[in-house]
């Protein structure tokens, strides 16, 4: 959500064939592969619910409360008798969809204001520029808890607040790698066949960003489902009778003392979910950008500012 | 150069610039939140006046409301007469509570900062010795425990976090109250835990990288080359010239610190500014969400203000009026 101050412009040598880099590093590196894993287990948890749980998510059933887990709730049962397991997968669906679509709009944003200011330069840069700067000064789920107070909760507002408070990180990447690419011979040389701006963007420019900016969006992606999970908690997103993991957690805190089960799951799958993409982030952030490792740091020009990064967090 | 500006050094100077560049900034966030406050459907004059009066107002009653909200003159004159008010520290009256706002904000600032002053510290002296520890033993098994549990940390939601040291030690040691504010130390311990380890997670691993890459500079290797210990290597070379960095990220975190004070004080009921917020904002109460925000806004830029300068101090190679300040243009 703020900042992520990626040292990433290295990645941009070898983008002569990023699929397969990519795909080489996942399968080289130990992190990065526990994180792909953690995801797909989830992302498959979450695009079959309707079939590994067996039960209603919603459906409520007083007499069997605080249940203990068995073969029919295999997670046992909450405060409402609503079965935990179910609850836990069709959470997966709301909590992992908001932020793989929050995060895909957050980059479609970033990545167009980020060409335009790279690309087009001049008055328009100065102006996205300093707009871009204001916005990574703040943290961002500050800046998102004043949105969320002023439109009020509910999915759809935080969807669009997470988006507000997250472009300017992507922006700034964009429009740094799209200056450093836009005055190279293979751009000039399309540029003098007379090959149009817009073809230039999609077509030459974009495809040798991309790999830093999926680096980015991986390990974004993480802190855009705390900061989801952190406003349901808070009962600024999701609200409580819907499963989603901070909104579960947040119905769980009442019953701290009686039923500390109910905490594990969701807080622990909200963990794990974070853990994922920050592995998988890390991992990938190692493959393409080799100036992290250690040793070969010779070339690097001293940096003021942060340079390499870890997982990051807002809240 | 330094003669045009007579009288001022060069670090005056910068601040100045940094003011400049701040000011119309916090304007111009006041302005945002005003205008799409005033923006969002539901009238507060109606809201408020129904809450004083437990019935639906008459038309008179909506009037005196409106007055009393200042709510009765056209926006920009709202907005101007607001703005005048804020710099003489006037910030209006609370939709909800009817109280000053500036008062109610001095009266939480305290329990805010009793949290987040020794959660900052923490956090900072937990990374630099997990930091430095890690990139010492880099790659042996202690720094790969390390860096375990330090991603572990960094992933780990503060509220979560906050529960299961609930649940540990409240409900089932018993060693420290569940939540609320009460004399003494004990009833500080969780919210600080909760609030200063994922951050301090975060801020060691960003320590070790550091570290590591500066330990691949040229001068370090001179350093090992004449002989200087491992030990010496590290703590008068590395942790020197990384400490600029550090410094930015530990200002960035501090930030998000007070962010994380917000779900925080709510989880244990905490009587302070976090808590505060969340009313305002369950309660429309716009007054007091400008009052946050522009509170939040200088709290951030001092952060920011304070770490470029602190630039100046740790390396000498970065003097405003040398060179670029980073940051100034």
């Amino acid at each position: 959500m703020t900042a992520p101050v990626i040292n990433l412009e290295a990645t941009r040598l070898e983008a002569a064939a990023p699929g397969r880099r990519l795909l080489r590093g996942l399968a080289q590196d130990r992190t990065a592969r526990i994180g792909l894993v953690l995801v797909v287990v989830f992302a498959g948890a979450a695009l079959l619910a309707p079939v590994l749980a067996t039960r209603d998510p919603d459906v409520i059933d007083l007499v069997h409360k605080f249940g203990a887990p068995s073969r029919r709730h295999l997670l046992g049962t909450d405060h409402l008798g609503r079965d935990e397991w179910a609850r836990i997968l069709y959470g997966a669906r709301l909590s992992l969809g908001t932020a793989v679509v929050a995060s895909l709009a957050i980059a479609a944003v970033g990545i167009t204001v980020g060409v335009l200011a790279g690309y087009l330069g001049g008055w328009v840069d100065g102006v996205i520029s300093r707009i871009v700067e204001v916005l990574l000064s703040f943290p961002g789920f500050l800046l998102a808890l004043a949105v969320t107070g002023i439109l009020g909760p509910g999915l759809r507002n935080l969807l669009m607040v997470m988006v507000f408070v997250s472009w300017a990180g992507y922006a700034r990447l964009v429009r740094g790698l799209i200056v450093a690419e836009r005055s190279k011979p293979y751009v000039e040389s399309a540029r003098a066949t007379g090959v149009s701006d817009l073809r230039i963007v999609s077509r030459h420019l974009l495809p040798n960003i991309m790999s830093p900016v999926i680096v980015l969006t991986t390990l974004d992606m993480g802190a855009v489902l705390l900061g989801l999970a952190g406003l349901s908690f808070l009962g600024l997103g999701v609200q409580a009778p819907t499963s989603e993991w901070g909104a579960m957690l947040s119905e769980a805190k009442t019953y701290i003392g009686d039923a500390p089960q109910l905490m594990l799951y969701p807080g622990g799958s909200i963990f794990l979910m974070v853990l994922a993409f920050n592995l998988l982030g890390d991992g990938l952030r190692d493959t393409l950008d080799p100036r992290t490792a250690l040793g070969s740091a010779k070339s690097r020009s001293r940096r003021r500012r942060p340079a390499p990064s870890c997982a990051k967090r807002t809240i | 150069m330094s003669l045009r500006h007579g009288g001022l050094s060069p670090l005056q100077r910068y601040v100045g610039r940094r003011l400049a560049v701040v000011l119309p900034t916090l304007l111009g966030m006041s302005f945002l939140v005003f205008s799409v406050a005033s923006l969002t459907p539901g009238d507060p004059a109606e809201e408020y006046a129904q809450r004083v009066t437990q019935r639906p107002p008459t038309a008179a009653e909506l009037a005196q409301a409106r007055h009393e909200l200042r709510l009765d003159r056209p926006f920009a004159v709202q907005y101007v007469d607001w703005v005048a008010h804020a710099v003489r520290g006037d910030l209006g009256k609370s939709f909800f509570t009817r109280h000053s706002v500036a008062a109610e904000v001095r009266h939480r600032i305290p329990f805010t900062l009793q949290l987040a002053v020794p959660a900052a510290l923490l956090s900072l002296v937990i990374a630099m010795a997990v930091g430095t520890v890690s990139a010492f033993y880099r790659n042996r098994p202690l720094d790969q425990v390390v860096r375990v549990l330090s991603l572990a940390g960094a992933s780990m939601p503060s509220f979560w976090l906050a529960l299961l040291l609930v649940i540990g030690f409240s409900v089932r040691l018993r060693l420290f109250p569940v939540a609320g504010r009460q004399d003494g130390l004990a009833s500080l311990v969780l919210p600080v835990a909760a609030l200063s380890l994922p951050s301090a997670a975060v801020l060691s691993r960003f320590i070790r990288s550091t570290l590591l890459e500066v330990l691949g500079e040229d001068y370090v290797r001179s350093a090992r080359a004449k002989g200087a210990r491992e030990v010496a290597v590290l703590t008068r070379h590395a942790l020197r010239n990384s400490l600029v960095p550090v410094v930015t990220a530990f200002g960035t975190s501090l930030g998000h610190l007070l962010a994380g004070t917000v779900v925080i004080e709510s989880i244990f009921a905490w009587p302070g500014l976090g808590t505060l917020t969340l009313d305002a904002i369950h309660h429309r109460d716009y007054p007091m969400l400008q009052a946050f925000i522009l509170f939040a806004g200088l709290i951030v830029i001092v952060i920011n203000l304070v770490v470029d300068v602190s630039y100046a101090v740790i390396d000498p190679r970065i003097r405003p009026g040398r060179r670029a300040v980073p940051g100034a243009d």
